[in-house]
């Protein structure tokens, strides 16, 4: 366990980006939630580490770090509660103006364009964690034959909903941002619509699948969503421990 | 309802943040200076996380409607209420169709403007704070422009009497500071000497200096290997380090997430001392143990008390 602050505690499985490193730190962030204890301001999962900001007035960091120590043990007894993860569709329309980087990633990796769409889309990614911006996944998985260099130079402002790639990352913002990945398309769907009662579509743990649309679906879809009529696509059909 | 008549430089809502949705990303916002945010609020008898306005260098100017009771606090920013001077660090009733402006801030950054009640826009994930980055809470979810008109709430939760504050309570803002840091949870990344050099120099605050983060000029802090780490959380207050050697501290919009590793952080109670410190200004550090920093938290707490008090009593 870390000190964060006077009023941050951060319980940290490793330094590495792995499936098993996350689902501890997840599995614990749940725990925490779950129980409700007096003190605790909010608990903030990343890849590899849990973060919880308390009230250190309400309660000693001592008294937490028994108590999270206490849940530790806990996960190790009862493993695995295991919940069917969630699989998130994310219709995206590749190339042209909404993906102008389509064609470098085509062209820095020897596949054609069509390739890389199918390769991007082929499989669900974890969502590792929400950051940087609200809404943001980060994800992993990404196959290594589309994996591209970040731009030197980062543009100042990137749209939302544009998909890109960054080294072995992919993922899309949420909201207006200045970023260096290569954008490969634009998805119609937002990770973050204060609107809705819940405001945030995806959580750590769930599996984020882009798929390949046509630029009438990319408006239709786009229509629908600012109307409020457009319900995210979301099946849990199992996958087990993919990373 | 409140007209905004001159917008000032950045000029937002803000109350005690937003908190609990940092595991979505969504940062805590929230007044820069929690303390005059607080002390406003509490000079007017509101809860203390009540909506209040948040100006920062260059104030903005307001026409009232009704009759209210508000409070100034934080920077001075030559504040007048048709025309005639007003302290800061007090409360004072606004007449109908009566009109604050305010010009440049002459010691410290930012001014807070609370008015009986609360601002009252719309409530976001259970905070009125703005987030401009994401167009989240406040006014629109931006920063005030001129024409803009705001509500004003009824949450008053005491009696109060217009006052000003006894001077024990009133910080001074120099262009130098002091800030206390507490270790962690990166600081095995930097030697020794580095940590040294970060404690014993003199930094100054750039112009790259925001609502997101303070980016500060000094001698350089190196990292035994690599400057990033893979991402994990950032607290507020949070000394990120990147490639570069620089520091930046993480202030209220401070994204929650990033890769780059993080000596320590500077205290929850000193946060409204470096919110109060402009472009140009000078900071030390001091390292401090926790127990120091949990002092701090509990005088702090001592004094909302003693304010809250006296606004009572008149």
């Amino acid at each position: 366990m870390l000190v964060a602050s006077e009023y941050g505690l951060v319980v940290e499985f490793g330094t590495t980006i792995s499936p098993e490193i996350n689902m501890l730190a997840q599995r614990l962030t749940r725990l925490l939630n779950m129980k409700r204890i007096e003190g605790i301001i909010e608990v903030v999962p990343t890849y590899r580490s849990v973060m919880v900001n308390f009230d250190p007035l309400c309660i000693t960091r001592s008294d937490l770090s028994e108590f999270i120590w206490q849940i530790l043990s806990e996960i190790k007894v009862r493993d695995i509660e295991r919940l069917p993860p969630r699989i998130v569709h994310v219709p995206v329309c590749y190339g042209g103006v909404l993906g102008p980087d389509l064609d470098f990633v085509a062209r820095y990796t020897g596949l054609s364009t069509q390739e890389v769409i199918k390769i991007h889309t082929s499989k669900p990614y974890l969502v590792y964690m929400l950051g940087f911006t609200p809404g943001f996944p980060y994800l992993g998985g990404l196959p290594d034959r589309i994996a591209v260099p970040r731009q030197e130079k980062p543009r100042a402002k990137i749209p939302e909903g544009s998909v890109g790639i960054g080294g072995n990352q992919t993922g899309f913002y949420p909201v207006e941002s200045p970023g260096e990945w290569r954008l490969i398309g634009r998805t119609p769907v937002k990770a973050f619509n204060p609107k809705n009662t819940n405001p945030f579509l995806f959580s750590a743990g769930d599996y984020l699948h882009f798929i390949n649309i046509n630029i009438d679906e990319y408006f239709r879809i786009r229509r629908e969503v600012e109307m409020g009529t457009y319900i995210p696509d979301v099946s849990s059909m199992g996958i087990e421990g993919e990373g | 309802m409140i007209t905004v008549i001159h917008q000032g430089h950045f000029t937002t809502i803000q109350d005690e943040g937003r908190w609990g949705y940092q595991a979505y990303g969504m940062p805590s916002a929230g007044a820069m200076d929690r303390y005059s945010c607080r002390v406003a609020n509490l000079l007017v008898g509101n809860k203390i996380n009540a909506a209040v306005i948040e100006m920062t260098m260059f104030g903005a100017s307001f026409k009232f409607d009704e009759e209210q009771l508000v409070a100034v606090c934080g920077a001075d920013m030559q504040g007048r209420l048709n025309d005639a001077p007003i302290s800061n660090w007090s409360s004072f009733l606004v007449p109908k169709r009566g009109e604050i402006k305010f010009a440049s801030a002459t010691t410290g950054y930012r001014t807070y403007l609370a008015v009986r009640g609360g601002v009252d826009v719309p409530v976001v994930l259970e905070s009125r704070s703005t987030y401009t980055r994401a167009r989240v809470g406040g006014y629109e979810g931006r920063a005030l422009q001129q024409g803009d008109v705001l509500y004003v709430g009824q949450d008053g939760a005491f009696q109060v009497h217009t006052q000003n504050l006894e001077s024990q309570y009133i910080p001074q803002y120099g262009e130098q500071i002091n800030l206390r840091v507490l270790l962690g949870p990166q600081d095995n990344m930097f030697t020794p000497e580095a940590i040294s050099t970060f404690f014993e120099s003199v930094y100054t605050i750039t112009d790259q200096s925001d609502r997101i983060g303070y980016r500060l000029k000094g001698p350089r802090i190196m990292h035994t290997g690599k400057a990033d780490i893979v991402s994990d959380a950032v607290c507020l207050g949070a000394i990120q380090i990147p490639a570069n050697g620089m520091p930046v501290i993480m202030t209220a919009d401070h994204p929650t997430t990033d890769g780059f590793a993080k000596l320590g952080s500077v205290i929850r109670a000193d946060l409204s001392i470096l919110a109060q410190a402009r472009p140009g200004g000078t900071i030390r550090f001091r390292c401090i143990g926790e127990q120091e920093a949990i002092e701090a938290l509990k005088h702090e707490k001592q004094c909302y008390i003693s304010i809250t008090k006296l606004c009572q009593d008149g």
